[in-house]
């Protein structure tokens, strides 16, 4: 039986759309996929060494909140300074306690899987990141690297 | 339920976790031999069943005891 491939576009970095691609590609890997993660734009934030991701409840109705806030809590309010502080640490919260994984240790196993992280060079250079704020074992690359591998993919998924 | 060589308690993680530690676990047994696994993840009955037919390790059974969730999977 060929190995399927599996290639994912990460391109979001907050800590709620942070999960996807890394629950579907260590997922994938455990199924028998060869799997690789394309980062770019926001989504490099999630190959920070130091992850400090946030999930904001301004211009996001799906974000159920505490207390049934978000039924009568005007939008408006959700820009208050502080709402961004709150909700990040009452989402990782719930998520500890339903035993949902930590994103660091999502992606770890994702790596351990033998999961390929690329990280797009171009946003690199654009955002003037330093590659040391990165973890180790990310292949620096660009468009083209993608394609090399995503063309010959079963599932190829844009996050 | 009957017989089995190594278990997994996966209770109280939530998805993806159970399958994850799961694959960890049969990597390291041999061919033949039987891992018990619960959970208490209520996706992970239907987890389980497309685990074991993409993976090829065979599902012997699966079933609810005391309100968790067993399986019985065959390392293929």
């Amino acid at each position: 039986m060929e190995e399927k491939k599996l290639a994912i576009i990460a391109t979001k970095g907050t800590l709620d759309w942070g999960y996807p691609p890394f629950i579907l590609a260590s997922t994938g890997a455990a199924l028998g996929y060869e799997t690789e993660i394309f980062f770019t734009f926001y989504g490099l934030q999630l190959l920070k060494k130091d992850l400090d991701l946030k999930v904001s409840p301004l211009g996001n109705p799906g974000m159920p909140m505490p207390m049934g806030m978000d039924k009568w809590f005007p939008t408006l309010l959700t820009a208050l300074p502080g709402m961004e502080a709150m909700m990040t640490s009452m989402m990782k919260k719930k998520m500890a306690s339903k035993g949902v994984a930590s994103l660091e240790e999502l992606r770890e196993l994702s790596q351990e899987a033998e999961v390929r992280l690329i990280a797009c060079q171009m946003t690199v250079d654009l955002f003037e990141m330093d590659t040391a704020d990165f973890i180790d074992g990310v292949e620096y690359a660009g468009a083209a690297r993608f394609f090399e591998f995503a063309g010959e993919s079963d599932v190829c998924l844009y996050i | 339920m009957s017989e089995f060589h190594e278990e997994l308690d996966a209770s109280g993680l939530n998805c993806p976790l159970p399958i994850l530690r799961a694959k960890k676990t049969l990597a390291g047994m041999e061919s033949g031999k039987v891992l018990r696994i619960v959970a208490t993840d209520p996706g992970s009955v239907k987890d389980f069943e497309a685990f074991s037919k993409q993976t090829g390790n065979e599902l012997l059974d699966s079933g609810e005891e005391g309100g968790k969730f067993v399986f019985r999977i065959q390392k293929a």
